[in-house]
Parts: structure tokens; sequence; C-alpha cells
């Protein structure tokens, strides 16, 4: 995992926080203050005092203002912000949805981080717990919700501490109005999927349900639960305050603002990165130094999708990767250099994402190891000319037929990888696999293991 | 009413019964879990959509009401 003292703000020439000083030309330049890491130092939390030196106080509505709540909207509208945790779903939308329902609703934090190659979550709540906590208070009065309840994973005992501290803070000052609780809650890929965590936090199985139609709400309780990422209300804090302009200073008209970034596997300087989106996808992994030739890039998470080395110009907003077989999601890169096997490293992604299914519909626990299978066939470059038949078969028999997107996306990023690395699989299928097919992964192997950053 | 079938994939465990009493719109995959598309039910087979609705064991095979175009 990448350690907090990776982290670097693409905002300032010199890397905040990294162990050297190296001055990154590639970095955009974003207006510093109005960025969730521009301001933060590394190895320590932003603590209530400093936070309020450097940004000063949400703007919170006044008792009795009853037409705050649709300024805010407006205001969040006019930025473009879009969810942070993978859909890329208008914020505004989803704010004005449960807008004084009742009974109250509940707004739930997710900083559950259940990619493995993420490390965003945890790092907004260690370094700049009180802008999240700022978005989520703002958010949760346009909701008049009565409650508010951070998510964290059960194993990221750091981050739950810091939190916690920062809840302490406010408890009981007017930055507080609404109630927040901490859960830690279970630390599997889907269990951050929002239906999966409102199951959980309603004491049920933690498992995504079945919603055939997204429209109807969430419930927690009677009351509606609404579900934002943390980088997402950390965002609202900041327009806030800054005004929807200054957001839109970073990013392009069609994806404004800046996103934060994890980028890992061949690269010297693996952490979170905040970058203006539209920044191109080689421009972003260059502020990480590629240790070498780059072959590929896996964007957004294990579900997401291969981009090859030619399509290093893309910029990095969900519509463009998305042209190109890849995705945004919740803000994953892991480069995979030209001397490793991309079928190999498909194989183990896709034999993880196995193991990582809830294990509620038939298509799911069946067809993705039925998948890895093929692409462990396929990685060991026996000749076999029903291979990929086969392969695209189970690629059908698994996209779309999941209660939750866990299959959809694994089909995604296996699509991707037969047509980006299609040379490789035609002379794997020919009985003529990559050296590298038997060497250690290139994926960084801290990625694997759902550890905290070493403070 | 246009009806489409739904599947909830956490309910069904494989009967069958669906592609039995309608396989003109219900295949099963090799683990044996139904198939549909999406598309309307036409009329003629509306009454065996219901009754594969009601005879699943699971009530994992719905009718729902198809989205307005």
């Amino acid at each position: 995992m990448p350690t907090a003292t990776s982290i670097a703000s693409a905002t300032s020439a010199t890397k905040t926080g990294a162990p050297d000083t190296d001055t990154d030309a590639h970095a955009p330049v974003v207006a510093d203050r109005a960025t969730l890491l521009g301001g933060w130092r590394a190895g320590r939390s932003a603590d209530l005092r400093s936070h309020l030196a450097h940004h000063g106080p949400p703007p919170l509505p006044g008792p009795g203002d009853s037409s705050w709540p649709g300024r805010f909207v407006a205001t969040i509208e006019a930025s473009g912000l879009t969810g942070r945790g993978g859909a890329s779903f208008p914020s505004s939308i989803k704010l004005r949805l449960a807008a004084s329902a009742r009974p109250r609703p509940t707004l739930v934090v997710n900083a559950m981080e259940g990619e493995p190659a993420s490390a965003k979550d945890r790092i907004l709540l260690s370094c700049v717990p009180h802008l999240v906590l700022d978005g989520a208070e703002l958010a949760a009065c346009v909701l008049g919700a009565e409650r508010i309840v951070v998510c964290v994973v059960h194993d990221q005992r750091a981050t739950f501490d810091n939190i916690v501290r920062a809840v302490t803070e406010r408890a009981g000052t007017a930055l507080a109005p609404v109630p927040v609780e901490v859960r830690c809650a279970p630390g599997r890929y889907v269990a951050g999927e929002e239906s999966a965590l409102v199951s959980w936090l309603n004491s049920g199985p933690g498992a995504p349900g079945w919603r055939p139609d997204k429209g109807v709400a969430l419930k927690i309780g009677r009351g509606a639960a609404l579900v934002h990422n943390a980088e997402t209300l950390g965002h609202m804090a900041l327009i806030a305050r800054y005004g929807p302009m200054s957001f839109r200073d970073a990013g392009g008209a069609d994806s404004p603002g800046t996103a934060l970034v994890t980028v890992s596997g061949g690269v010297a300087h693996p952490g979170v990165y905040e970058i203006a989106m539209g920044t191109t996808l080689g421009d972003v992994i260059a502020m990480a130094r590629p240790t070498e030739a780059v072959m590929a890039v896996l964007t957004g998470g294990f579900g997401g999708g291969w981009v090859s080395d030619a399509a290093l110009g893309t910029p990095y907003t969900p519509r463009a990767l998305g042209a190109v077989g890849g995705a945004v999601g919740p803000g994953v890169l892991v480069v995979l250099p030209r001397r490793a096997c991309g079928i190999a490293e498909t194989a183990r992604l896709a034999r993880y994402m196995a193991g990582e299914s809830a294990g509620q519909c038939g298509p799911c626990v069946f067809g993705l190891p039925a998948l890895a299978q093929d692409l462990e066939r396929l990685a060991a470059g026996s000749p076999d000319p029903g291979a990929l038949a086969r392969l695209g078969a189970h690629i059908a028999a698994v996209d779309g037929r999941g209660a939750c997107r866990h299959p959809d996306g694994v089909a995604r990023m296996v699509r991707s990888a037969l047509s980006v690395f299609s040379d490789d699989v035609a002379a794997h299928t020919a009985g003529r696999p990559c050296a590298a097919v038997h060497g250690p992964s290139v994926l960084p192997p801290t990625i694997w293991a759902h550890g905290e950053p070493t403070p | 009413m246009n009806a489409v079938i739904k599947v909830n994939p956490i309910a069904c465990t494989a009967y069958g019964y669906c592609a039995e009493l309608l396989p003109e719109l219900v295949t099963l995959d090799e683990w044996g879990y139904p198939v549909v598309d999406g598309s309307p039910v036409p009329a003629h087979l509306l009454d065996l959509a219901r009754r594969a609705a009601r005879e699943c064991p699971r009530r994992a095979f719905v009718l729902a009401r198809a989205p307005e175009r």
C-alpha cells in the first residue's frame, strides 16, 4: 500500500510530503488553497485549529435560514461536481433526491476503500479529516439528516483513531450541528458498495442487495440513507467556501475540479496525487515516476480497464478514459511495465476478484472462478484453439448478471485486457507464452494486503 | 401492460422451471442459471410468463412493468 509519506499534491511545485524534494515539471499547477491536500504537510493530521486557520469555518446555515439548502445545492450544481466513489454521478442531483425527506435521512460517509490499490480515503481521513467532516455536515444540513455515520474498514486502525479524534474535537461545537458516529465495517471488496454498506448498518449481512429500480432510496431503519464518498464531501466543503468557479479553475468544462488518484505498480513514488481532471494519463503517472518503459495502465481499479501505452495521451476524465476502454472509477492507476505479462497479471486480478464475490449470485459464484481459470490457462500458454471462445462465453456469462456490478467490472477489465494485450494473447494461444509468466507479479505485493499506511 | 422479465440473482438457485415453461424467452447458462434479455414479453407468452413467476420456488422470477419509452 502506498504509504502516507508518499502522498504528493500536484498543486505545489515540490511534492508535499515526499521523501525527496524533486520538482516535477509534469505536475499541473492548481490554485493551492482550494484543493483537498494543498495545505497538508507530511506525517501530520490537520487538527481543528490548523484546519480552521487554513480554510476558515465552513459556511453552515444560520438558524431558520430556509433558503440555504436550495442555495447550497445550486452552488454544487454550478460547480459540476460528480461523485468520486466510482460512478461519477452528479452530486447535486443526489443531494436533491432526498432533501427534506421524512422520516429524517441518514448521511453515510463512505470511506470503505474496497479497492486494494486505492489509498485515497484513508489519506483524506488521516490528513484532512475536518474537510471531510465539513462536507458531511453541509450535506447533512441540506438533507435535514438526523445523523452522520462515517464508515471505515475495521483493519484501518490508524484511520479510525484519527477520524474519531477529529469528530471528538468538533462535538458540541457549532461545527457539528448534525451528530457524527464512526463505524468500523467489514473490509471485503464489495463491502463498500452502497447497498452492502447500508445492509451492514442495518445489522444485515453487509452484502449487496438486488435493486431492480435504483431510484428507490436505500433505507436505514425507516429513513432514507444517502451514501456519499469521502472525497466527494471534501470537494463540497471546498466549493462551499471558495465557490463553484474556484472548483472549475481546475479541469475542463465537462469534467471540472481536481481528483485524487492513487498511483502504484511500476513506479518509484507510489502514492496519492491530487491532479486536475483532464490531465493526460501519461502526465499523471509521470508524477509517480515510472521505473521503466510502460506497457499499459490499469485504470479505475480491479474492475476498471487496461489502457495501452499508445493511449497515454488520453485526458483523465470519465468520458475520455471510457472511450479507450478505461475508467476513472474510484481513482486508481496501476502502472504495468513492458517486461511484465499482461495476461498473467489479468489472471491474478480475476482470481482475486473471484475470491471477493459476496457469494450470493450464481453467475458470479461460478462464472468468476471459471473466468480466472480460463485466464490462468491462457497465461500458461499451452496451445488450445478453444480457449478464446470459452473466455468470451464466460465474460458474457458474468456481465450484468449479478445483483451488484462486481461481475460487470471483472468482465470489463478482462475484455480490455484481451484488446490491449492482443499480441500477447495471440502468442499465448499459439503456445508461446511471455517469459514473464512464471516470474513474480509486478503489481506491488503490498497492494494485496489490506494494511494501513505507516505513519 | 408491457412486461419484462427480471431475475433476482440473489434469490435464484437455478431450479430452472422458468426455462422449462418459457424456453422462448429464457435460456440457461452452463451452471443452470436463467439468462433473459430484458425485452418486452410478447402478448401470446404473457400467461406462461405469469405462470413461471408463480411457480418459481425461490420467487426469483419477476414480471415487472417495462420502462416507459
